[in-house]
């Protein structure tokens, strides 16, 4: 195959390639909540993309604390100890919203032994009333009398437009490949999202609750009387699918600046895209899977135009169940080997 | 179980009914179809949402009704989770409108069927290679089919691209047709029910014209999707309890079994997803020709899907009546919502994780649910610890 004839020259391709790894990193970090809480539970974490949501609204938050909200340039140097804050506060904002999910809309109905189908639908109410929560939050505030002082916060007009962070973060470029010129900002998303998925695999494959995690995703009634504490290891496994999806959202408002009460939804659904390509319940499946879909989908809007991206990481995903049903790692959770 | 108390008085309800004579089983039937048809002009008071058009909501409501007992078939019968229901939806919408108004111009009534087969050919394509998938990886499958339907129908320019179809004709009127400005048409007149308080009086100024499917008045479209719905339902039940119902019945309980028993699993889940688009086209086809005859990409969103979904699982996934009442629940609980203008949405989210946990089997859950778990219970009583039946 000529790849120069289909993406116009070698070096678009190898820029489209580097683009869509980018994204696949991100898409990865998602993707990790969707697969660690069905390798546990057995179930699509569909309010997942929330979670996800509220972390980029932190890490604007923390720019427009730190900051103001002048807009502003700068290099990724000079924004680094703010983006240090921010993930920070992404990490934690996001995990809290995993936990309060897995309190609110999942607990009660395991403990109760539901169908999984009414669980999806907790799930689905959750993901609404958490979007539209955060759509309305100039309201909100406006209950408690501080919409004024927060007007920085919570009012770009109408709280449901695009929030912005004031500092645009300008990428500079490191070295080339191939005529393609590697920039800090694709460098440092793709680095911190492998980093952040080989220490959570390790997590899960060396630590004592990885071990617990794995022995419930294994056999539920079989870890509960060797005495895990399962309650516990559904809460870690939303904590962490909260961890990874804080530093996505730090890793993606680094990449697009902007987001809104709505941005979750599509990032989510190709982050489960991304999981179930892998083998969902795979940590290692999400990874891969994750960075196949980005750089499959840049390929595709490259060749067929931007505006059939969203069909061609489909297709593709179709094809891949075909050939593999379960994934191309295909592994579950539980037979991840200490 | 706690939750179980709808579902045993609407037993106790099934019961009485099935008791009484012949004759007045048919009485109640006819009073309860008449009553039926007549609410959008009843109007009853806290029933009727606060804007004019009531008979606008109320043909929401059963459009939404209609599409999930078609979805009610796929998810409830043969326990085949979609998520791309929309999909079928927006292709029955779209052949209508390419066939009656963009590239032809056929009637209504004759573009309907073509639209009901197209749509059942694409549930087939959809399903033959999707379904030999395993169950949870069907519903992210369905949802790219979903997603692929309306970005190709947003990109492609033989379909209108993202500015849509408008001008999409009404079905045929039946009886003298309308002249502008003076003669409304149609072969008689009925007022609706206005209310003071409790108090009811007819409203002569807003009449509805028998049968003409104008741009002004819902009720006529009302009436025309509720008599799909109830053929639609006798089609279902009759489906059910033959031997396909049957068949679809084992696939969901134990597909292994099934097979084993001599079930050709694979073609009843191909038949389950194909019966479902038929209906889900058939429901699009009249939300094309519905009021304002005018659809775009936008019209079908995923998250439609979603409510689809919801519909089917919040009423009682695999009992009609529960599809039927799940589905003019999720219709209907917005519109009621519209004084709180913008909180609709969030009370809608937390109405529906509250129903999940109030009652984890959907409000109507079909009897055998209902016998199973029951059963558990006892031997959970019996045993003193929890054991898995279901």
């Amino acid at each position: 195959m000529d790849l120069g004839a289909l993406f116009g020259s070698f070096d678009s391709f190898l820029s489209f390639t580097i683009g869509g790894l980018v994204f696949g990193a991100i898409y990865a970090l998602i993707a990790l909540g969707y697969t660690m809480v069905y390798g546990v539970l057995q179930l699509i974490n569909f309010a997942h993309s929330e979670v996800f949501m509220y972390g980029t609204f932190a890490v604007a938050w923390v720019f427009v604390f730190l900051h103001g909200t002048g807009s502003a340039t700068w290099d990724l140097k000079q924004a680094a100890p703010t983006l240090l804050v921010a993930l920070v506060a992404a990490m934690a904002m996001s995990a809290a919203i995993a936990l309060l999910l897995e309190r609110v809309a999942y607990r009660p109905l395991i403990k109760k032994n539901a169908p999984k189908l009414i669980i999806l639908i907790s799930a689905i109410g959750a993901s609404f009333a958490l979007s539209e929560a955060m759509g309305l939050r100039d309201r909100f505030a406006g209950w408690f009398g501080v919409d004024n002082k927060l007007a920085n916060y919570v009012t770009p007009a109408k709280a449901r437009d695009v929030y912005t962070n004031p500092v645009t973060i300008e990428p500079h470029g490191l070295f080339d490949i191939g005529g393609y010129t590697v920039t800090d900002v694709d460098l440092t998303i793709i680095v911190a999202a492998l980093a952040m998925m080989i220490v959570l695999d390790q997590l899960v494959r060396r630590t004592r609750f990885g071990r617990g995690i794995r022995s419930v995703a294994q056999d539920p009634e079989s870890a509960a009387l060797m005495g895990v504490n399962a309650t516990r290891v559904v809460q870690i496994t939303f904590l962490i699918g909260g961890l990874a999806a804080g530093v996505a959202a730090t890793l993606y408002m680094m990449k697009i600046g902007a987001t809104k009460q709505s941005a979750g939804f599509l990032l989510g659904v190709k982050a489960f895209t991304a999981a179930v390509m892998g083998g969902i319940g795979n940590l290692r499946g999400a990874l891969l899977g994750g960075l196949t879909l980005g750089v499959m989908e840049n390929w595709g809007a490259a060749v067929f135009g931007n505006e059939w991206r969203d069909v061609v990481s489909f297709v593709l995903l179709v094809l891949i169940l075909l050939v593999r049903p379960s994934g191309i790692l295909g592994e579950s959770l539980g037979k991840a080997r200490a | 179980m706690a939750g179980l108390g709808i579902a045993r008085r609407w037993d106790r309800v099934v019961d009485r009914y099935n008791a009484q004579p012949k004759i007045f089983r048919i009485l109640f039937v006819t009073l309860l179809l008449v009553f039926a048809y007549a609410l959008p002009l009843l109007r009853p008071p806290i029933l009727t949402t606060n804007s004019i058009d009531f008979g606008g909501v109320m043909f929401r409501v059963i459009a939404f009704a209609l599409v999930a007992l078609g979805l009610n078939i796929v998810i409830g019968y043969a326990g085949l989770l979609d998520l791309g229901y929309v999909g079928f939806y927006c292709v029955g919408a779209y052949t209508t409108a390419v066939l009656t108004v963009y590239h032809f111009s056929w009637p209504f009534f004759l573009a309907l069927p073509v639209a009901i087969g197209v749509t059942m050919l694409t549930g087939v394509l959809l399903g033959a290679p999707t379904l030999r998938v395993r169950g949870d990886y069907l519903a992210i499958v369905t949802l790219g089919f979903g997603e692929i339907i309306r970005i190709t129908v947003t990109n492609v320019e033989w379909v209108g691209a993202a500015a849509g179809i408008k001008d999409i004709p009404h079905p045929n009127n039946l009886g003298p047709e309308p002249t502008p400005p003076f003669d409304p048409g149609g072969w008689f007149a009925i007022p609706r029910v206005q209310w003071d308080g409790f108090v009811p009086s007819l409203d002569r100024v807003h009449e509805t014209h028998v049968l003409v499917f104008g741009a002004l008045d819902a009720v006529p479209y009302y009436w025309l999707v509720l008599t799909v719905l109830i053929l639609v339902f006798i089609a279902d039940k009759l489906m059910l309890s033959s031997r396909v119902g049957r068949a679809w019945e084992a696939t969901r309980e134990d597909e292994e079994a099934a097979e084993l028993m001599g079930v050709p699993t694979f073609r009843y889940k191909l038949l389950a997803f194909a019966m479902g688009a038929a209906i889900g086209g058939l429901s699009g086809s009249f939300y094309a020709s519905s009021q304002s005859g005018y659809i775009n990409p936008q019209s079908f969103p995923l998250l439609l899907s979603m409510l689809f979904v919801a519909a089917v699982i919040v009423g009682g996934a695999g009992n009609r009546w529960g599809a039927i009442l799940g589905g003019a629940i999720v219709a209907y609980l917005p519109e009621r919502f519209r004084d709180f203008a913008d909180y609709r949405l969030l009370f809608f989210g937390l109405a529906l994780m509250l129903l999940a946990i109030w009652r984890p089997q959907g409000l109507l859950p079909p009897r055998r649910t209902r016998r199973a778990l029951a059963a558990q219970e006892k031997i959970e009583e019996l045993e003193g610890e929890p054991v898995d039946v279901l």
